[in-house]
């Protein structure tokens, strides 16, 4: 089948859904490839470099579409400026779209392309389970978000990151005070820590701290008395209860007169975004303070921002960007393409360059927005949440408690048999065999000390060195070979030749082992 | 030559057997701690033939001379692989030579002693036959079973426990009555009886062991071949003997020890035997989900993941010996090495079997040791495992071992490759491992299977991944 790439026509978007590079895997799994000339223009992938991958460079827009069994595209479709028709209606029916959609949000859009009896899959839909990970393009763009987001804060901050002190007089660090921390937040935090900022971390959802920390981030505990936990559905956070709300604005209070930069980057699916950052809060934070703003596009987490644009208000800075993944073109659309290269793998089993839409599958089925012209949004409700180990909790944790104790006495009675079995061998053993007791259990002693020393990994060869010296047995062979009694020269002599089988064959096979290993 | 130059010879010998074996607390020093072992054996050799042999040259040195030779090559040609099978027959020796030696002192009436002493030697004899019979035909056994001579099944004969017990009594009652008779002269026609009792103990002891307890076996018969020296050494008055014994003794009763814990085990259940037979049916019917729910990929998707990866951990089972599968994981270890992608080697303590059998195939391919990590080392890094490739392992990666709480390894310690992004296992088909368990970890959501004999399967992989 053949892949078609377009060119992005929404104003400032420099995304391409594919690159040279994952263009060439697709072609190996059997696609034929054709992208718009100058689709890579702006992410700095150059028609060339496309037709050194095997991709055929196409001039002309409609002839790409018709031509064209899959589509791929970044942005949903919109009406083309240039030839002044909808996107939408270059489609036709039988084709699959693969493409940000945001169903929810774009009913009449959803309805016009079900009308063009068209297969869609919308990269926003991708259930969030484990397995769909790699398919999860909200992840990569919000990765590289999070990384831009304090890229841009460094932008407009007048200081340094790091902290550091010269002959001119000591720079404290730059505090970043990150709210969210889902994969927009870890990024930010991550890209801000390896800055050199003293980063804090806030999230709803007490799960994350683990991850926060793990980044080398703090993460901030609210005060609060309470089992509100913010997990949602899906690995987003969901709408707090009044307490908790206030408490958490508390704390933003206090955090807002002790940070430099703010990373925003709360979001409730479905809702606008939550104000975080009153306009009283932005007015305690020092002059120069940069507040960057990952919810613009939903309306804010802080009202002072304006989306896509920087505003200075009460001496901070509020950035608003909307497109931040799409300033950093090339990264997101390598990301994004390698997104829908894993969709497709998985839409064509086979490798033959076929695709069947398998409805079966929890992952295509969720990401299917319009099957055939039928809508199939939105899909039954994914079962798996990040938080599922809440469940398995309460069962384990009664298992200690029907452990019996075992008895002291029963501890013990081994011990006190074996203490008057040794008085009573003491009471009756001449003192030869005393001496050689003694000798025997303190050399069980010192076996115990060095084997627990021996690494696990040469235990075959303490195996077989073991074997070569356990064959000092030999000695006993020795002395009694000198008998004169037949009988027991041939026994001494078997035993005599065995034993050195064992020590030559034990230690030969030791030393073999252990000239192997090696760094 | 005085006895106390023997004997001053003797203690020489003992320091540097303590001191190879403490040479193997790591890499670095193990070679110099087998040469330790080296000059103390003949140390201890050159002492006693110069100040205790004073007949029979000829013998001594024919017999010494052809045991030499027959080890020498023995070791020479033994495949790594085959390793657990030479380690149990040179076991056997050992304790066929405890047998042999006890016999001939025992007929050896040159020794005038009598009332208890006489008692505590005879005791020393009659055990010292006891124990080396026991290894003896017990290590026969384990070599037939690890060379797939014999089926490494179980034999569970009806009312075995009783059997062992009935053998026991036996060996109490020719024990007693071996020593009536022998302080009258005789005693040899219940040390005979003995011995054929100590035999059947044996054989029947480890026929009735699973291949999967097979490392705790290999490690006990170690164990009991130091203990055989021991009491030779109290039979023969000789504390080089007792201290070789006892260091061995321990040393084996440790490693048995360490792969009983591996496998969450009793030590008595397992000579108990009989693991793997019962109750793995009804486990199967775990949460494992539907057979069929594996998702099986190709070679070259494989090597696509390895290459995408960063972090990669090969964990080996018996299943890389069987297939010769060690030099090729080394090659294909060095070309993602080359890649820079991290590849680690994650080690279960009873992988194969005996124990650090999987280090040693390792090593023999050249893969570095720093790279290979045992269990509890490796672990906790899972979660920032992008591929583990499960090589021809089953049952210790089984996740039931942590999550069905009735399953016969429930308890076990495990390795936790599911824990990762991906686990890729290889495998000849959905066969149960040795104990009889399904496992769950092939229906996880984030495994894949790979299909086929671990040797081509790799070869295919390797070949993508260089091409």
């Amino acid at each position: 089948m053949r892949i078609g790439i377009p060119k992005e026509i929404h104003e400032g978007e420099k995304k391409v859904a594919t690159t040279p590079e994952v263009a060439e895997q697709l072609i190996k799994l059997g696609f034929d490839v054709a992208v718009e000339s100058n689709a890579g223009q702006a992410a700095n992938f150059s028609d060339d470099a496309f037709r050194e991958s095997g991709v055929t460079v196409v001039e002309d827009t409609k002839k790409l579409w018709a031509e064209s069994d899959i589509i791929l595209k970044v942005r949903a479709p919109e009406t083309h400026p240039e030839l002044c028709v909808d996107e939408v209606e270059l489609l036709h029916e039988g084709q699959t779209l693969l493409s940000f959609i945001w169903p929810a949000q774009n009913e009449a859009l959803m309805q016009r392309l079900a009308e063009k009896k068209v297969t869609v899959l919308a990269m926003d839909s991708v259930p969030r389970i484990s397995r769909a990970q790699k398919m999860d393009a909200l992840s990569s763009l919000a990765n590289i978000g999070g990384y831009r987001a304090v890229v841009e804060a460094a932008q407009h901050f007048g200081r340094f990151f790091t902290g550091q002190i010269t002959a001119a007089g000591k720079i404290p660090p730059a505090k970043v005070l990150v709210i969210g921390a889902g994969v927009a937040g870890l990024a930010a935090i991550g890209a801000a820590k390896s800055m050199g900022a003293i980063v804090r971390a806030f999230d709803t959802r007490p799960e994350v701290k683990e991850q926060v920390e793990s980044m080398d981030a703090e993460f901030l505990m609210l005060e609060f008395e309470g089992d509100d936990d913010g997990s949602g559905e899906g690995g987003y956070a969901k709408v707090m209860s009044d307490e908790f709300i206030k408490a958490e604005m508390e704390l933003f209070a206090r955090q807002a007169m002790d940070v430099d930069i703010i990373i925003t980057t709360a979001l409730i699916p479905g809702r606008p975004a939550p104000e975080l950052i009153t306009e009283a809060m932005v007015k305690t934070m020092k002059p120069g303070s940069v507040i960057v703003d990952l919810a613009a596009e939903k309306g804010g987490n802080c009202k002072l921002t304006e989306a896509d644009k920087v505003v200075i208000k009460h001496g901070v800075t509020l950035i608003g960007y909307t497109d931040l993944p799409s300033r950093l073109a090339a990264q997101a659309s390598q990301l994004y393409g390698t997104n829908l290269r894993h969709l497709l793998t998985e839409l064509s089993p086979e490798k033959n360059g076929e695709i069947f839409v398998n409805m079966e599958d929890e992952a295509i089925r969720g990401a299917t927005v319009i099957n055939h012209g039928e809508v199939t949004w939105p899909p039954p409700a994914p079962k798996l949440s990040a938080a599922h180990k809440k469940a398995a909790e309460p069962a384990v944790a009664p298992a200690p408690v029907a452990k019996p104790e075992p008895s002291k006495l029963k501890g013990l009675l081994p011990f006190i048999i074996g203490v008057v079995a040794l008085y009573g061998l003491g009471s009756v053993a001449p003192p030869a065999f005393m001496a050689h007791f003694t000798v025997f259990v303190l050399a069980c002693f010192v076996g115990y000390m060095v084997i627990w020393n021996v690494s696990p990994s040469l235990h075959t060869p303490l195996m077989s060195v073991t074997n070569a010296i356990s064959s000092i047995i030999i000695i006993g062979a020795l002395i009694q070979v000198s008998s004169d009694q037949n009988w027991i020269m041939i026994l001494a002599g078997i035993a005599i030749l065995i034993t050195s089988i064992n020590i030559v064959g034990g230690f030969a096979v030791t030393q073999r082992m252990l000239a192997m290993f090696r760094k | 030559m005085s006895a106390g130059i023997v004997t001053v010879s003797y203690i020489g010998a003992s320091i540097l057997f303590i001191l190879a074996l403490g040479g193997l607390s790591n890499q670095e020093t193990a070679r110099r701690g087998n040469l330790y072992g080296m000059i103390g054996m003949t140390l201890a050799l050159i002492a006693t033939l110069v100040g205790i042999v004073t007949a029979n040259y000829a013998v001594l040195i024919g017999g010494a001379v052809i045991g030499g030779f027959i080890g020498w090559v023995l070791a020479k040609k033994v495949e790594m692989t085959q390793m657990p099978e030479l380690v149990a027959i040179l076991h056997s020796l050992v304790g066929l030579a405890a047998v042999l030696v006890g016999y001939a002192n025992f007929m050896d009436h040159s020794l005038a002693i009598s009332g208890v002493e006489k008692t505590i030697h005879d005791v020393e004899t009659y055990l010292g036959i006891l124990i080396g019979a026991l290894t003896f035909s017990g290590s026969i056994i384990a070599f037939l079973k690890l060379s797939a001579k014999i089926s490494g099944k179980p034999l569970m004969l009806p009312a075995r426990h009783w059997l062992n017990l009935g053998l026991l009594v036996l060996a109490v009652w020719f024990g007693n009555d071996f020593l009536n008779q022998s302080a009258t002269g005789g005693g040899m026609v219940p040390l005979m009886l003995m011995t054929i009792v100590a035999l059947l103990f044996g054989i029947h002891m480890v026929m009735a062991i699973g291949g999967a307890d097979m490392p705790v076996v290999v490690s006990m018969l170690n164990s009991y071949s130091g203990w055989a020296a021991a009491a030779t050494g109290f039979m023969l008055n000789n504390d080089l003997l007792i201290v070789v014994g006892a260091l061995v003794g321990s040393s084996g009763a440790i490693l048995s020890y360490i792969m009983c814990r591996a496998m969450n085990r009793k030590f008595l259940s397992v000579i108990a035997g009989g693991f793997g037979t019962t109750s793995g049916s009804s486990a199967a019917s775990g949460p494992a989900g539907d057979v069929g729910d594996v998702v099986a990929v190709e070679a070259e998707e494989v090597a696509n993941m390895l290459l995408d990866a960063k972090e990669v951990m090969i964990i080996p089972g018996y299943g890389m010996a069987v297939a010769q599968a060690q030099h090729t994981v080394f090659e294909l270890t060095k070309q993602l090495r080359d890649k820079k992608v991290n590849v680690r080697f994650g080690i279960h303590p009873v992988a194969g079997r005996m124990p650090g059998h999987m280090n040693v195939l390792l090593a023999e391919a050249k893969v570095p040791y720093d790279i290979v990590f045992e269990m509890d080392e490796i672990n906790e890094d899972f979660p920032k495992v992008d591929v583990s490739i499960v090589i021809g392992a089953n049952d210790i990666v089984n996740p039931a071992a942590q999550e069905v709480p009735d399953s016969p390894i429930a308890g076990m310690p495990v390795l936790e490759p599911w824990k990762g992004k991906t686990t890729v296992v290889l495998k000849r088909g959905m066969a149960t491992g040795y104990a009889g368990v399904d496992n769950p970890l092939f229906y996880k959501e984030n495994t894949r299977m790979l299909f086929g004999d671990a040797k081509d399967s790799i070869d295919a992989v390797l070949k993508a991944v260089a091409g």
